[in-house]
């Protein structure tokens, strides 16, 4: 199987607090492939962000240790020097953010941010970059692209702005974007479109999406693969209908449970996330978990231990025969020793 | 519990002018609520659920006299709340009380916890300090914090703990009526279970009337007893939460339903055959919102012309390019011929009426030709009587309330034939 595009391995970012070293992302692994995408699935403080921030080094260093290894395409960004990363930021690796406010300049007109946006990384014309930025403007759905290209970011609605993002994020026609919450900002209404226009986009361009977000119902639209993280660090991987059909961590099933229409009325997690700078040893859940063992104390967060597919349900493609093991949780539960107790066995 | 409602909210109008030019003379009006009836009887969660600019927030401070209202009334307990005097306002203002969205936003950062949640009782005229500490600690122990908490500052926090001190400072008065407004969107998803769930305890122990706004319709769907959907600052659709989910009457609920990310990835293939509606557009400028029913330009199920038949769904596309061609959203340049029009709005194939393709033909060419007030005056033919008259929110066959032209009419009945 041919490597990944994207490939993540021990990345840990600490920050120095007034209360302590907050331990952000703390030994996280994933993988992006070509055309693929990945949701990170998370709550408020899980790393989540921070973590994808880190793979260009948004983050910047003088504030943030981060150690670990980041692959692009054969590459590792993290001994790459701040202007060879330059060229990747916004060139092969896209990025969109939760809030388009904050994103676009509100003294510029968008379709001269759009152009900056070509030309920062390509040697093209005013005109020749003209003429793409609208064409990719047309392509993100802002009708009648001629007479709003000179308008300013507060003319645009919410919805129009992120498609404006969005398209700045494809102007050189990234391997890869990072959209962080892209939706979560908008209404459902424009979700709806924002998020089938991401999946358009996808497909047309084979380009892989890692997908930032704290919501499950838009995992469940956009998702290939799943990352389900907690307190900076990976608490289970899995195919989406995997995922969701036999979710193995007591955290990713609590989080499943808060979904309205999913668990039974008002199914809540109870307590609250450990505090960063000062975690819980052993799981990063245990202190919430209703199945913690003594086990779960003590050492690190457990290591990942694969979970057996679904009771016969072979799903069609049947990439689990040959490729890696695709569904994999760090839980000691699913250690060959401890049997797994029987309400977190198989699905629903 | 009485019969009467402890609010009623009748015509509610609350304007906004808009100011042009170099003396901000008055050039005309923002219709934020345009004519905005319901009750709230005590004991019961009314939601008030829409995108942004429907028009639910300004509901909601106009009803509590947070604003002033351009027309309308509003009594609360059977007294109209703009014939309040003095002493009276300060009583209506202890006895309804409401809760905005941030909650990182509605604390001094200078004050703990406890005497943010306190400041109420010393405004309402409360003097003994430790009368108005036990008071504060009590609500605060009622919303799930601790009285040790109540010596903490706003940032010592999270965002959900921040959200039921924001409560426990609304029930210090002890209110008969609560708003809460987007209590729970600024919070992670399994916060907001925790929230939603305080809310409905409070509710059913305090035995209080609560107007929930929220743009999310699976919030509504878990505390409220009777839904209102808004859209430009109208109410479209009215009735009980069941009923309004399972059966809604109005297109525009129903796309708001459609659009809820549903937590199944099966979902997403559509396996119960059912495509999911898609609205095009955004919410239409509400300073000149569309004639007729303001939703029309974006409705799915806009109703065709009498004089012409068309199949189910067809009309939504020849009636886009009219309003595209009026509103001069094209360029005829985009075009090489008419059948790339007729691309463009997925009308490739013919029109089953032979006189409705005619005038789609003539008018696809006039475009292509770049004639367009030609093009515009053919497909004028096109009028639908949604954009001609504003239905009123009257009673359907599924028992409530929806203000849609297509009444009566099952929403099942004219699914998409194509």
């Amino acid at each position: 199987m041919a490597d990944p595009l994207l490939s993540v391995r021990d990345l840990h970012v600490r920050f120095d607090g007034d209360d302590g070293t907050v331990r952000a992302v703390d030994g996280v692994d994933f993988d992006v492939r070509t055309g693929e995408t990945v949701c990170l699935v998370g709550e408020s403080g899980s790393g989540k962000t921070v973590a994808c921030e880190s793979i260009t080094r948004l983050i910047s260093t003088e504030s943030a240790e981060i150690t670990g290894e980041v692959r692009f395409d054969g590459t590792d960004l993290t001994a790459l020097s701040e202007s060879a990363l330059e060229s990747y930021r916004g060139g092969r690796i896209g990025h969109v953010f939760q809030n388009p406010q904050d994103a676009l300049d509100p003294v510029y007109t968008v379709g001269a941010q759009v152009v900056e946006a070509i030309r920062i990384h390509r040697d093209v014309s005013k005109s020749a970059a003209r003429a793409e930025a609208i064409e990719l403007l047309d392509r993100v759905g802002i009708g009648d692209v001629t007479e709003r290209f000179d308008d300013y970011p507060h003319q645009f609605s919410g919805g129009m702005k992120q498609r404006a993002v969005v398209a700045m994020a494809l102007a050189c026609d990234p391997d890869i974007l990072i959209a962080d919450e892209p939706t979560t900002a908008l209404d459902v209404t424009i979700q709806r479109q924002v998020l089938e226009l991401l999946a358009d986009l996808q497909e047309e361009r084979e380009m892989a999406l890692l997908f930032v977000t704290h919501d499950l119902g838009v995992v469940a639209e956009v998702a290939d693969r799943v990352v389900v993280m907690y307190a900076g660090n990976v608490m289970e991987t899995a195919d989406v209908y995997e995922l969701f059909d036999a979710p193995a961590h007591p955290y990713t099933r609590a989080l499943l449970d808060c979904l309205p229409g999913r668990g039974e009325g008002f199914e809540t997690i109870g307590g609250a996330i450990p505090d960063p700078t000062d975690p819980p040893a052993g799981c990063r859940f245990r202190p919430r978990c209703p199945h913690a063992i003594p086990e779960c104390e003590g050492g690190d967060q457990p290591g990942f231990r694969p979970v057996g597919p679904a009771d016969g349900e072979a799903d069609g493609d049947g990439a689990n025969e040959t490729g890696p093991v695709e569904h994999r949780v760090s839980c000691v539960l699913y250690d060959d020793t401890h049997g797994v107790p029987s309400d977190l066995e198989g699905g629903r | 519990m009485s019969d009467d409602p402890l609010l009623i909210v009748r015509d509610l109008e609350k304007h906004y002018p808009v100011r042009s030019g170099l003396l901000r003379r008055v050039t005309g009006h923002v219709e934020a609520v345009d004519g905005v009836s319901f009750d709230v009887h005590e004991g019961e969660t009314v939601g008030l659920v829409g995108e942004s600019g429907s028009g639910k927030s300004t509901t909601a401070t106009t009803m509590l006299g947070l604003e002033e209202s351009t027309s309308g009334e509003i009594r609360f307990d059977g007294e109209p709340i703009t014939a309040f005097d003095g002493d009276e306002r300060e009583r209506f203002r202890r006895r309804a009380q409401i809760v905005f969205q941030d909650p990182n936003s509605a604390f001094d950062p200078r004050l703990t916890v406890g005497e943010s949640v306190a400041e109420p009782l010393a405004i309402h005229g409360l003097r003994d300090p430790d009368r108005r500490r036990e008071v504060a600690v009590d609500a605060l122990e009622r919303v799930g914090l601790s009285a040790a908490d109540a010596d903490r500052y706003p940032r010592e926090f999270s965002g959900g703990q921040k959200q039921r001190v924001a409560l426990a400072r609304a029930l210090v008065l002890d209110p008969d009526l609560l708003v809460v407004d987007e209590p729970v969107s600024a919070l992670d998803v399994s916060v907001q279970a925790e929230i939603l769930s305080l809310l409905a305890e409070l509710q059913t122990d305090l035995g209080l009337a609560m107007v929930l706004i929220s743009h999310d319709l699976g919030v509504v769907r878990q505390v409220c007893d009777r839904v209102c959907v808004m859209y430009l600052g109208e109410i479209v659709e009215r009735g009980p939460t069941d009923r309004l989910f399972d059966d809604p009457q109005h297109p525009y609920t129903e796309a708001l339903l459609s659009s809820i990310p549903e937590p199944d990835p099966r979902g997403r293939d559509d396996a119960d055959g059912t495509a999911p509606v898609e609205l095009t557009g955004d919410v239409p400028d509400p300073s000149n919102p569309p004639s007729g029913c303001s939703f029309h330009p974006r409705c799915h199920r806009v109703v065709p012309p009498e004089s012409f038949a068309f199949a189910d769904g067809r009309f939504r596309r020849v009636l886009d390019l009219r309003l595209a061609v009026e509103n001069g959203d094209l360029s005829p340049d985009e075009f090489d011929d008419s059948s790339a029009v007729r691309t463009e709005y997925g009308l490739v194939d013919e029109l089953s009426d032979a006189d409705a393709e005619r005038v789609l033909t003539e008018a696809a060419e006039a475009v292509s030709a770049g004639e367009l007030d030609a093009a515009a005056d053919r497909l004028g033919a096109f009028d639908t009587v949604c954009e001609r008259t504003d239905p009123a929110l009257e009673p359907t066959a599924a028992g409530h309330h929806a203000a849609c032209h297509r009444r009566g009419e099952s929403v099942e009945g004219s699914s998409e034939a194509e």
